[in-house]
């Protein structure tokens, strides 16, 4: 999975999506944007991402999760 | 009539393509995760075979190309997850070629099915070599079939990309062998009306009434 690791945590590519959050709730367009990474890949990673409880959605924007901000600290 | 034959869909012009959440070499993956961005998904009958190697590292060829015009690759061959992966990894270390787009793993078949990917006649359990080009919308604007024996030509499935996103943009349509740059053909008029107003425009270069072709602004 390109965010989550076998054993639960963030990849690399995880850890970049969930830092792309901490200044506030994005789109996924914005978050592609921000990193750079393909859309395709960002929707299916922030999928990832929420399903493993670092990031929850609310009005088709993503936000980070108490999980996801302790994650990139 | 086999199994295969009479659960096999036949995708259409025009329609939404089929949905689909299908595991692929870089996750799991939805049709809907592409939409905004024009989708090339195509199928290959087998990973380590060569015929499809060529086509493969003909595809990462153009895959530069195909961002510059908001459009990504998807293929798919009923090969599991870890064949995929030995395959690009092999493609890359004798090859050189990195492929940079995700590979479905199909072994179920259900994507196979939703878009008519296996010919009986060419093989019973492979895919064949399909190409759909599919807009931003989702839906369906061209197909390509290719047999198992036939590598695919890059530079036409780019000049597809091409002709559609100028069909969009500009309302027109391409002729024959039309490449980016050359005459777009202008729709015939319907009404008399509109056929004095075409004669009396400047701009066009027609052939008959119903034949006009004219240069785009950027071209």
């Amino acid at each position: 999975m390109p965010c989550i690791s076998a054993d639960g945590k963030p990849t690399a590519t995880g850890i970049a999506t969930l830092k792309s959050l901490k200044d506030g709730p994005l789109t996924p367009e914005e978050v592609a944007g921000k990193t750079g990474q393909p859309l395709f890949k960002v929707r299916s990673g922030l999928r990832e991402l929420k399903s493993a409880g670092f990031v929850e959605e609310a009005s088709e924007k993503f936000t980070l999760s108490k999980t996801g901000n302790d994650a990139i600290q | 009539m086999s199994e295969t034959q009479e659960k096999m869909e036949t995708p259409i012009l025009g329609h939404q393509a089929p949905d689909f959440e299908a595991q692929t070499t870089q996750g799991t993956l939805r049709l809907s995760d592409y939409k905004g961005t024009w989708l090339i998904l195509f199928s290959h009958p087998a990973d380590f075979t060569p015929v499809c190697t060529t086509e493969f590292m003909a595809f990462a060829e153009i895959y530069e190309d195909l961002k510059k015009r908001n459009t990504e690759l998807l293929g798919l061959s009923v090969d599991s997850v870890s064949s995929h992966i030995a395959w690009v990894r092999n493609v890359e270390e004798k090859m050189g070629v990195k492929i940079p787009f995700p590979i479905i793993a199909d072994l179920n078949k259900d994507v196979a099915k939703k878009y008519g990917m296996i010919h009986p006649q060419q093989s019973k359990t492979e895919t064949v070599r399909c190409v759909f080009i599919i807009d931003p919308e989702s839906k369906i604007r061209a197909m390509l079939y290719y047999p198992l024996s036939t590598g695919r030509n890059m530079q036409e499935i780019l000049r597809l990309i091409d002709a559609l996103q100028t069909t969009d943009k500009y309302k027109v349509a391409t002729p024959a062998n039309w490449k980016p740059g050359d005459a777009v053909v202008v729709p015939a008029p319907t009404t008399i009306d509109q056929l004095e107003e075409r004669l009396k425009e400047q701009g066009y270069e027609c052939k008959d009434w119903y034949l006009c072709k004219k240069k785009l602004p950027e071209s």
